[in-house]
């Protein structure tokens, strides 16, 4: 089986390295396949990194290069990989990878890795990395994996960042907090965007505590399957 | 189905590939993490003497060159056992507060930074204790007179974001504790956190709402951690 894909990769892909499928393999994980609001995977990170929108971008584009990486380099050996310990051998090459990120950050950033030093290593334990791994890029072309995995990789960091940014707007009144160009938005001195303090329209406005605890990222992401699904009726039936 | 000898094979040749390219990959990169680490580890210690670093600046605008130029030039360091007898062996920026936790407290050493600035002195000392998730550490900088303090500055592990890592990420909390003293009539009685409004100017700071556990993690780690240094800081001054 996995021969023959493999066959009819050699003769006809390499032609269209862009072709329709492969633009489906990036663009679907974003709407109809997102592995967050369809699949409903990775969700334990989700929850943990999404206070503030700074790591979650920074979490985002790292499991976006393990998601890609882990699967083309999955895929190249996927004809070589006993099939008795294929999921020691994708770890294997997950665990590299994550390793590979930490150092690579330890080196350029070091304040980053400090602030996500615990959350690098749960990438790991993500299932949409590991379910990728399984369910594609053991049965198909390096290229198309590893497209695959960044497709899943954005698919997932949208998700991420969306929820970052309604948890830290409304639960912090900021945005990209901890980085360069960290915006204040509302709250309550001047330094604020909207002062609350002193103006007259906002004097209600209170920072909300909820949204900054990982269980606003439950209702957050559960509005977001809900609307989903309201305006593509073609997901609701999928189980 | 493949071989037992095909399966060891493949994954003995897998784990060893995957083994050298990592160590090379830590050996390449371990120097400069380490300096990284160190000067992570020394702007920690410059921001409890914040409002006073030369020329005005905030020690997030110093260059990483800048921060060890500062931290070789204006800062003595002193390595102190737990009786507040200096000792040689160990240099105090070499003292990993982390493992000297796991001492038995007789015998943990305690790291001192004495700050000079325009013929100002101050001292930073070195605190640690449990936040709510993880450990949480500061550095605290005293005055001349060891009792105000000038600036603190705290880190954590894992604390909540948003909550308890708040400690960290809002400068307005750790700006609370400028101005605050340590002694109270010649009694030692350290700052306290407190819910819904300070009390006492001198000795109580506001915590932050969601962070119970966190901000009395900080009190317990100031009241305890600051107590270490009275044996030397009273061979200081006499008076106090």
């Amino acid at each position: 089986m996995a021969e023959t894909t493999l066959e009819t990769a050699k003769t006809k892909e390499p032609l269209m390295p862009f072709g329709k499928k492969e633009k489906k393999l990036l663009t679907d994980p974003l709407s109809d396949n997102n592995p967050i609001t369809v699949q409903v995977l990775g969700i334990c990170s989700a929850l943990a990194v999404t206070s503030l929108v700074y790591p979650s971008v920074v979490m985002s584009i790292a499991v976006i290069f393990v998601t890609a990486f882990s699967s083309l380099f999955t895929s190249i050996l996927r004809n070589y990989i006993p099939k008795q310990v294929r999921m020691i051998v994708q770890l294997v090459i997950i665990a590299t990878l994550v390793t590979i990120v930490e150092l690579v950050l330890k080196y350029f950033n070091y304040p980053i890795y400090k602030q996500l030093s615990v959350y690098i290593g749960l990438i790991i334990t993500n299932c949409i990395v590991m379910g990728r791994l399984e369910a594609f890029a053991m049965a198909n072309t390096p290229w198309k994996s590893f497209l695959d995995g960044i497709g899943n990789g954005l698919g997932y960091g949208v998700i991420l960042v969306a929820v970052g940014v309604v948890r830290e707007v409304f639960g912090k009144g900021s945005l990209f907090a901890g980085s360069p160009i960290e915006l204040k938005i509302i709250g309550p001195n001047s330094d604020y965007f909207i002062n609350t303090a002193t103006n007259e329209w906002f004097s209600w406005y209170a920072n909300n505590n909820l949204m900054v605890l990982p269980a606003a990222a439950m209702f957050i992401i559960g509005i977001f399957i809900w609307i989903q699904r309201s305006v593509n009726p073609k997901l609701v039936d999928i189980s | 189905m493949y071989s037992t000898n095909y399966v060891i094979g493949f994954i003995l040749i897998l784990t060893s590939t995957v083994a050298i390219a990592l160590t090379g990959l830590r050996e390449g990169t371990k120097e400069q993490a380490a300096l990284n680490e160190e000067i992570f580890n020394k702007r920690a210690i410059l921001a409890a003497v914040n409002s006073h670093i030369p020329g005005g600046r905030s020690v997030k605008d110093l260059s990483d060159s800048e921060v060890i130029d500062l931290f070789t030039n204006n800062i003595d360091q002193i390595t102190l056992n737990m009786k507040g007898e200096p000792i040689t062996e160990v240099m105090a920026d070499k003292i990993d507060m982390g493992k000297e936790r796991k001492k038995p407290e007789s015998e943990r050493l305690l790291p001192l930074f004495v700050y000079e600035n325009q013929g100002e002195k101050f001292y930073i000392l070195s605190v640690r204790g449990n936040g709510l998730w993880d450990e949480i550490w500061g550095n605290v900088a005293l005055e001349g007179d060891l009792n105000t303090v000038t600036g603190v500055s705290f880190d954590h592990k894992g604390e909540t974001p948003g909550l308890g890592a708040e400690i960290k990420d809002n400068p307005a909390f750790g700006k609370q504790f400028e101005g605050k003293k340590i002694y109270e009539g010649g009694q030692y009685k350290s700052i306290d956190v407190v819910k819904g409004g300070v009390k006492n100017q001198n000795h109580e700071v506001d915590g932050i709402s969601g962070a119970t556990i966190t901000g009395d993690g900080v009190a317990e780690m100031l009241f305890r951690g600051i107590k270490y240094y009275e044996p030397y800081l009273a061979t200081l001054s006499p008076t106090n």
